[in-house]
């Protein structure tokens, strides 16, 4: 578990050891395994890794929207004293959007495109509280100016937009119930830099104004790090290496952390022929045993193959999951 | 002697909208883009979406023919009508990688049947076993070892940076002198993207070929390339040597790209943007600099006059009235 004393307030969300995963033919897919995290108020907690490491299904999990063919097999999910893995449907209900809302990865896809953004806005109003419909309305229009998007804008279908206006137009949806939580999963991937930059802007604008926690995923470890408290690497659905963005930045010790680092090329200093990382991810119906991540590690030895490395303390609000790191404290 | 491989002269690309009405109006997607590639060189054109970047690619590999300007390939004008033979042969010369590795392969031919086309459009090898002997080599050289494992395997089989590879040695199986590679890791996973990177440099280097490279990430273009063009609504803003665009860019479009990007290196010390907005119409694209709508140094002239390309160092042009 990752101490947060730091922080002396309670977190608002806690999970604890959640394993969730597919139903397959073939079997179970873990495609969340045993992930614990605290998020305290107003924290930004950012989770990376490659495609297939889970993030999303941990998203999803959280918001408790996993298709039908998915589930979540044990393990706590508190948010404000309450166990979302054991809620009811319908008490789920109250929650979702009201408490925790989430903004889905391709603005493109999530929009209704029959529907004007006013009253697609307006309907997330209505299907969660009791208002009139010029509430509704002022609400809806309030948001928008949140993410500044202009009132006339109100009756435009999606197609009307560009990229980042419809992604705006999620964040403000996202935004409308005024959610102690909002899951942002890959809110900025399919957007050019410039429009991206200014997104994140408006994010962490919005955060600071109106207080709400973010637990933003996205594959970028390089705009990662640069946005978020606190960092979550995932590979193969568990998390190998968890702390301060900063503590990750210029100590990371887990070899995939250290990969993805490498990935990027950098703008400034010198250019260095980079190595990225060989092979790819395991197939989760059958993961190699021992550490997940030991097929492709450069560093890999023979107790890698056999044990999996549980998450230790390394230092302060730094924690890895790496045989190479047992037992010694400090980098 | 001239090195240049290829020369483009005030190149335009106009798309037409409403094309059945009369008076229709032209998408501007492509500008005057004049530019020339030397020999083993590589290229980046950076930009976002609708710079005109891809258009400009899509020119030079003949998917459109240009509305004016002239492309000239080694030495020679590229005329619009070609007759088959040129065509064919112009291809075999310049070859193309796409951003998309799911959309760009046959899903119905398996790694073999796609590689070997190339062989046999080209009239490279004829006899069966010269051909399979070619595949084998190039699937080696791309990292896809042992070659027998993919040869039999269809697309949807591979993952997606082993359909990208796939790509790059169709690309190179003709043994072309340019490579036109549209965003060719945008679409990969983070951990493919580095050895994809590095294989094309490594292709680049022990095949001689030169290189045309578009990306939107202006680090990815500083890794790759020797020079970098930047794009700003189908017009070129400014032209250099890589190092100097990265570190002593000159237009404001450049320093806005630079700022925007992701880069942990300067995290708390960011400057906050100065500029926001959209890439303008390109339907009726702004008078004067089509930048100036977004610029923070916009004057008068910037809205009543289009700057010219002015130098400004050795090898480094810039579009901007500031200069």
């Amino acid at each position: 578990m990752i101490s947060m004393d730091k922080y002396d307030v309670t977190p608002i969300l806690q999970c604890k050891k959640l394993v969730a995963g597919y139903k397959m033919k073939s079997g179970f897919v873990h495609a969340v395994d045993d992930v614990s995290f605290d998020l305290e108020k107003g924290g930004f907690l950012g989770i990376a890794g490659e495609s297939g490491c889970g993030k999303s299904t941990l998203a999803f999990a959280i918001m408790r929207l996993l298709k039908d063919n998915a589930k979540i097999e044990s393990g706590e999910i508190i948010f404000k004293g309450r166990d979302l893995a054991r809620l009811k449907d319908n008490e789920m209900k109250k929650i979702r959007w009201v408490d925790i809302s989430m903004v889905f990865q391709s603005a493109m896809n999530a929009l209704n495109p029959v529907l004007s953004i006013g009253e697609q806005l307006t309907d997330a109003v209505h299907a969660h509280s009791e208002v009139t419909q010029s509430e509704a309305h002022d609400k809806a229009i309030e948001v928008l100016k949140l993410v500044d998007i202009s009132q006339d804008r109100f009756n435009s279908y999606p197609h009307q937009l560009s990229g980042g206006m419809k992604q705006r137009v999620m964040i403000a949806m996202a935004l409308i119930l005024n959610p102690t939580l909002v899951i942002m999963d890959e809110p900025t991937t399919a957007l050019d830099v410039v429009v991206q930059r200014t997104i994140i802007e408006k994010i962490q604008e919005l955060r600071n104004a109106l207080g709400f926690s973010v637990i933003f995923i996205t594959h970028d470890l390089s705009l990662l790090v640069e946005i978020s408290d606190t960092l979550a690497i995932m590979y193969a659905g568990k998390i190998v290496e968890y702390g301060s963005a900063e503590a990750l930045f210029n100590h990371p010790l887990h070899p995939y952390t250290i990969g993805l680092m490498n990935s990027f090329p950098s703008l400034t200093g010198k250019i260095s022929r980079m190595g990225g990382i060989e092979g790819k991810p395991p197939n989760l119906l059958d993961p190699p045993e021992g550490c997940r991540f030991s097929p492709r590690c450069p560093q890999a030895m023979s107790i890698c193959r056999k044990s999996y490395p549980s998450l230790e303390n390394k230092g302060e609000n730094h924690s890895v999951a790496c045989f190479l790191h047992e037992g010694v404290d400090k980098p | 002697m001239n090195n240049d491989i290829l020369l483009l002269e005030r190149v335009s690309k106009h798309f037409p909208v409403n094309s059945l009405r009369r008076g229709g109006k032209f998408v501007h997607a492509m500008d005057e883009i004049s530019f020339s590639l030397k020999r083993g060189e590589v290229l980046a054109i950076v930009g976002e979406s609708g710079s005109g970047k891809t258009t400009t690619a899509n020119v030079i590999a003949r998917i459109y023919k240009q509305t004016s300007g002239s492309v000239t390939f080694e030495g020679r004008e590229i005329s619009k009508n070609m007759s088959r033979e040129d065509e064919l042969r112009y291809h075999k010369k310049v070859q193309m990688i796409f951003q998309d590795p799911f959309g760009a392969l046959n899903p119905t031919r398996t790694v073999e049947g796609i590689l070997e086309r190339p062989f046999l459009i080209h009239k490279i090898a004829s006899k069966r076993k010269d051909v399979k002997d070619r595949i084998d080599e190039i699937l080696t050289q791309v990292g896809l070892e042992p070659p027998e494992q993919f040869t039999r395997k269809f697309p949807h089989e591979l993952s997606g940076g082993q359909r990208q590879r796939v790509n790059i040695a169709r690309a190179f199986a003709v043994e072309p002198e340019l490579i036109l590679a549209d965003e060719p890791t945008s679409m990969l996973d983070v951990s493919n993207r580095m050895s994809i990177m590095n294989m094309m440099l490594y292709l680049k280097e022990s095949h001689g070929v030169s290189f045309i490279y578009i990306t939107h990430d202006l680090a990815g273009a500083r890794y790759m390339s020797d020079r970098i063009i930047v794009m700003y609504a189908g017009m070129i803003m400014e032209i250099g040597p890589a190092e100097k665009i990265i570190n002593d860019s000159f237009h404001p479009y450049t320093k806005l790209l630079k700022t925007a990007a992701p880069s942990p290196e300067i995290g708390l010390k960011r400057k906050k943007l100065i500029t926001g907005g959209d890439i303008p119409s390109l339907i009726d694209p702004p008078d004067g600099c089509r930048f100036h709508p977004r610029c923070p140094f916009a004057s008068d002239i910037c809205s009543l006059e289009m700057p010219v390309m002015k130098k400004i160092d050795e090898d480094h042009y810039v579009r901007c009235f500031l200069r």
